[in-house]
């Protein structure tokens, strides 16, 4: 039990370093990505600009962030 | 071939070689203090126990997830790894972090594994549990990325042979050259690779994404190739806006550690 209990706080801790990790903007902003996507997919021209859009600010915003903690 | 396809087995063999190369760089040092022995075995069962994950998890998610939600998932995180290789790679290039340096790395490893190791016992090949143990960590966490992003790529477009072959090509080709100049690989554009990777793995992130949620985008799978032009352009804005915008305060002397 006390091995099962372990590995999965393991597991766990590996998936939240993998995708949060330092950089919590990026986890957040892809929520915001696919959210965007899942709301504007009944319009194309809104969806198509939009969802690289906003992973495009997202990607900017996180870089700026990243100079400030370099 | 499709685009999409020829695009994942370039994004593949790109991530792939890269890893490849810090990989290498962890055996080479190890093999050269610990001993070739207990360093090869190390990297070995990693690459067995790496190829066991892919063949256990990537036919189950193929066959027992539905399409769209598995599309959202490995978007999601196609998009999370891509945009943060990118979001490093901006930040090496225009000085705000250091540069990836396999030498450093190298010499480094070298010294803290050569501690205490009897020149008498690495000349006769002995196994080494520290060398083994330090090989099989490298390869394996490095390794990890590679086998997240062959799961992703390959689940999501039904191509897991493809994308395997692409990494165990990858991964063939750059142990080969490794043996061949017989050294860690420092001379590689590793900066360059992970981020036109990055670019790759960003722009299939968002297909997929977008492609279960049901956005349908323009032109089908020719649409990867806009939006890696789209990265490449925004990439390269955004060099030269942290350039400009926000110069480095110093040039960063201090290699970074292996990430």
């Amino acid at each position: 039990m006390n091995l099962i209990v372990r590995w999965t706080k393991a597991f766990g801790l590996f998936w939240w370093d993998f995708l949060v990790g330092d950089t919590p903007e990026l986890f957040v902003g892809m929520l915001v990505v696919v959210g965007i996507a899942f709301v504007t997919h009944n319009h194309r021209a809104l969806a198509v600009t939009l969802v690289p859009l906003s992973a495009i600010c997202v990607l900017l915003a996180s870089t700026v962030r990243g100079r400030k903690r370099s | 071939m499709t685009t999409s396809a020829v695009v994942l087995v370039l994004a593949v063999f790109g991530a792939s070689a890269v890893e490849m190369v810090e990989a290498l760089t962890i055996v080479v040092a190890s093999g050269t203090s610990r001993g070739w022995r207990s360093a090869l075995e190390g990297a070995g069962v990693a690459v067995v126990v790496l190829a066991a994950i892919v063949g256990a998890v990537g036919v189950p998610l193929v066959h027992l997830v539905p399409i769209n939600a598995l599309r959202v998932v490995v978007g999601s995180i196609l998009l999370v790894l891509g945009l943060n290789w990118l979001r490093k790679a901006i930040l090496r290039s225009s000085g705000h972090i250091a540069i990836h340096d396999e030498d450093l790395i190298y010499k480094k490893t070298v010294a803290s594994l050569s501690a205490g190791v009897d020149p008498g016992a690495r000349r006769r090949e002995q196994r080494d549990a520290v060398g083994f143990a330090v090989a099989f960590k490298g390869v394996f966490l490095e390794g990890t990325e590679v086998v997240l992003i062959v799961l992703s790529l390959g689940s999501s477009d039904h191509r897991m042979l493809l994308a395997s072959l692409s990494a165990g090509v990858a991964i063939v080709l750059v142990t080969i050259v490794g043996i061949i100049v017989s050294r860690q690989l420092s001379e590689v554009p590793e900066n360059a690779m992970k981020m036109t990777v990055g670019i790759m793995l960003s722009s299939f992130g968002i297909f997929w994404a977008g492609e279960g949620a049901k956005v349908s985008w323009p032109g089908s799978d020719l649409f990867i190739l806009a939006l890696i032009g789209i990265f490449g352009a925004v990439a390269a804005a955004g060099i030269a806006l942290m350039r400009t915008r926000f110069p480095a305060p110093q040039p960063t002397l201090v290699a970074a550690e292996v990430s």
